[in-house]
């Protein structure tokens, strides 16, 4: 028999696809609304969330108790998905998410992660030499604030909730939602108004 | 059930050196000691989901690191998450 793996790939996939469906398993409607939903994930989502815990302080403690709660709330699909833990930046402490075994992320509430995350680069110095990371990114920390490198090692997956920046005072949730960018929600980047 | 607050170690050992293995310990942190934060769940053991055994399910932890203890250097800190059996009680909070 023919080594599979040098089987043409879109033939193979066909093959899975009906082998699956004949026994059952997974229908080609359930295999077609996972990629809609995975296609749909994108830092947006993410976005939505951090605008509205910024203007609704019920929402705030929802997320940061139980962030596929918000994410449901939020109206985004969770089923299938690891716990979501959500990271509060305060005026004292900022937060860095890392995954130094492999590129665990919190696809649904980011879409895939963006392919510096999973650079053997990022992932040694996120650990090893965080503030000299981050000032390369143009995010320099105040000598006072602390900084947590959160590794995300096991089953859950994490998102920061940065701060609120200064001059968005009477923004709209969608116009906040607007200037959130995926690096804020993973802690390179501290989001800024004229963004 | 480690209580928050207690300081564990994480063991210092290489499943890695004695054959195929899946282990979600990063190598930095063996023989290194941190600080239970919480108890984040109980989860199906990942070095028994990867070779399809049934697989345990164990209390994972959200640990603290201070850096100076990982690296001889820095002042910030690192959280991870780890699974049970790696802690060994070192003193209780």
């Amino acid at each position: 028999m023919k080594n599979l793996l040098e089987s043409p790939p879109d033939k193979l996939l066909t093959a899975l696809r009906d082998i699956l469906a004949a026994k059952s398993i997974v229908s080609p409607a359930e295999i077609a609304e996972r990629i809609a939903l995975t296609d749909a994930a994108s830092p947006a989502q993410g976005a939505r969330m951090v605008a509205r815990a910024w203007t609704d302080p019920d929402y705030r403690a929802l997320m940061l108790h139980d962030g596929a709660k918000a994410a449901e709330a939020a109206g985004i699909p969770m089923r299938g998905m690891p716990p979501l833990g959500v990271l509060a930046d305060t005026p004292d402490l900022h937060h860095l998410v890392v995954c130094t075994l492999c590129s665990c992320y919190p696809r649904a509430v980011l879409g895939y992660p963006p392919f510096w995350f999973k650079s053997a680069a990022y992932r040694a110095r996120a650990v090893r030499d965080p503030r000299g990371l981050l000032a390369e990114w143009g995010t320099v920390l105040p000598s006072h604030m602390k900084l947590t490198v959160v590794d995300s090692t096991a089953d859950y997956r994490w998102m920061v909730l940065p701060l609120r920046p200064a001059g968005t005072e009477g923004f709209t949730e969608a116009q906040l939602a607007a200037l959130v960018r995926e690096g804020d929600m993973i802690g390179v980047t501290l989001p800024i108004a004229s963004a | 059930m480690i209580a928050p607050g207690t300081h564990v170690r994480v063991r210092d050992d290489w499943p890695e050196a004695r054959g195929p293995c899946h282990i979600r310990t990063p190598h930095y942190l063996r023989g290194h000691t941190g600080v239970v934060l919480r108890h984040l769940g109980d989860f199906p053991n990942p070095e028994d989901l990867a070779f399809r055994r049934p697989p345990a399910v164990l209390p994972l932890y959200h640990v603290r690191f201070a850096q100076t203890e990982i690296w001889g250097e820095g002042g910030d800190e690192l959280l991870v998450e780890v699974f049970g059996p790696w802690l060994e009680v070192e003193k209780t909070a």
